[in-house]
């Protein structure tokens, strides 16, 4: 099982100034089980902050997050982490790097390599399991960070912008190969993106951020069929979604931005 | 001729590559030149070859000091010393900088003490060692470990400081608990940091061994060229400098051997 709510949450920062920022007020949400949710959002609306407050590596102000009804308290391996910046261990090869997860919990050995070659050639990694991250391109890296959190078995995969730093041909690539995951794997997906298109593209609900305080401001319901194919981002109906996202994400940009001066 | 216009602004451009065998040139042309200045302002009368001997009188006297057996022997104590010294600074310095920059609670507890120490001149406390411990080896590595020490907690503190949080949070989303942490990521991270700090700290420390050895000692290569000067003997310091920066050249390639060999992953590409 894997379904997230999100109940009343609000982060405030202490900034040195005398209000705190609000960075997230009085949000909620429930991401059901098995359900690929996508938050998009102007930069520095805060959905960064969410993520990691499910992922339980920083505390909420008022409100809290649940798994399955239990109250988030820390990180734990139940919910997964993608990061912007890869984050891979330098000093472990890409195998042992998807191993990593699965040795902390001391499984046999065997059993570990196993599982990570499975999703070393999941992500179409295999004769690059014995290179060392600084011998991997962007796209390759992100893949192995994609396979490290698969190959833990987590109830959630939370992903923190993962294609924001590749060039627009790899993410593309990287956009089909998570949706092909999804379809097969069936996990639950908190995808943060400020990428309209990446978020109609891979989405079965996408919620749409105001900029700070954030709140969900619209929730989208993207019933494309599965398998996707990249057409479909010249359809009508998609067009159609995201001039609605575009319009209300124009203004809170804006809005963003007259406040920032 | 556009060939030379194009050499000259290849050699001018910041971080332009030249061919090894250009490098392989100047490096040799640049170290014989200084041979040449040497030769020539010795052999051309220029000075006075009591203060600075030319080559081949100082090649005698490596040759006499080694016969003799007191190159060996001295260069053998400067080597125990400094390793003393050195390894049980590092010993210590190592887990308690990684701490320093990683848990608040050590930093707060040491940072006062250590900045205040760091910048104590090393050599201002010798006097007070030599009243303490008296002039033998335990001084010289007081003065060695003492000199390094503090250095080398501040650096190793920083190498830790700059992990990434993003490593850690990567551990933590994984389920790494607080020990799996420190174990398998804070301290593989490191590695490549602590090599560099040692590599960078160990030339300091052949400069307090040899501040040590010229103050009081009763061997070493620093009491060599101590004794040699009393005597007017400056073939003999010459080589005692010669011999210094010989070894250090060396325990630098060793420092950069074993991280290339240890630390594949780090190795730049």
């Amino acid at each position: 099982m894997g379904t997230v709510t999100v109940e009343n949450l609000s982060l405030h920062f202490a900034t040195g100034g005398a209000t705190p920022v609000i960075a997230l007020n009085n949000l909620s949400m429930t991401i059901p089980d098995k359900q690929f949710a996508v938050i998009v959002g102007p930069s520095g609306c805060g959905k960064s902050s969410l993520l990691d407050i499910i992922a339980g590596l920083r505390d909420p102000t008022t409100g809290d997050c649940r798994l399955d009804g239990k109250v988030i308290h820390g990180p734990a391996k139940e919910r997964g982490m993608v990061f912007q910046n890869y984050s891979l261990f330098p000093w472990l090869t890409v195998l042992k790097n998807v191993e990593f997860g699965l040795s902390l919990q001391g499984k046999p050995q065997r059993e570990i390599t196993e599982r990570a070659r499975h999703y070393v050639n999941a992500v179409g990694l295999s004769s690059f399991e014995n290179a060392y991250p600084n011998q991997l391109s962007g796209g390759m890296k992100q893949r192995v960070a994609i396979a490290r959190s698969l190959a833990n078995d987590p109830e959630v995969i939370l992903m923190d912008e993962p294609f924001g730093a590749l060039d627009s041909q790899t993410r593309v690539v990287m956009q089909q190969l998570l949706l092909g995951i999804w379809e097969k794997e069936h996990k639950t997906i908190l995808f943060v993106t400020h990428d309209i298109d990446e978020a109609l593209y891979l989405g079965e609900v996408v919620y749409v951020m105001s900029s700070r305080p954030g709140r969900i401001i619209d929730t989208i319901a993207v019933d494309f069929a599965h398998p996707r194919s990249y057409e479909l981002s010249t359809e009508p109906a998609f067009v159609e979604l995201k001039r609605r996202i575009q319009h209300n994400l124009h203004a809170e940009v804006h809005k963003a931005l007259s406040t920032a001066a | 001729m556009a060939g030379g216009r194009s050499l000259i602004s290849t050699l001018a451009t910041p971080r332009r590559e030249i061919s090894p065998g250009l490098s392989l040139g100047i490096s040799t042309a640049v170290t014989l030149a200084i041979l040449l200045f040497w030769c020539l302002i010795t052999y051309g009368g220029l000075v006075d070859t009591t203060f600075c001997p030319p080559p081949h009188q100082v090649a005698k006297a490596f040759w006499t000091t080694l016969m003799d057996g007191s190159l060996l022997r001295n260069a053998w104590s400067s080597l125990v010393v400094i390793n003393l010294g050195f390894f049980l600074s590092s010993i210590i310095a190592i887990p308690l900088g990684i701490m320093m920059g990683s848990f608040r609670v050590v930093q707060a507890a040491l940072e006062p003490v250590v900045n205040f120490t760091r910048y104590l001149p090393v050599t201002s406390m010798i006097p007070l060692l030599i009243l303490w411990i008296g002039i033998g080896i335990e001084e010289k590595i007081a003065v060695i470990f003492i000199g390094t020490f503090f250095q080398q907690l501040v650096m190793f503190a920083d190498v830790s400081a700059q992990v990434p949080n993003e490593l850690f949070n990567a551990a933590y989303t994984l389920g790494a608990k607080k020990r799996q942490i420190v174990l398998r990521v804070l301290l593989p991270a490191t590695l490549p940091g602590v090599i560099d700090t040692l590599r960078v700290t160990m030339g300091w420390a052949w400069t307090y061994l040899v501040v040590a050895e010229l103050v009081a000692s009763s061997s070493g290569l620093g009491y060599m060229s101590m004794q040699a000067m009393r005597g007017l003997h400056a073939d003999v310091i010459f080589v005692a400098i010669l011999v210094i920066g010989f070894l250090g050249l060396v325990t630098d390639e060793i420092f950069k051997r074993l991280k290339n060999m240890l630390l594949p992953w780090a190795r730049s590409r």
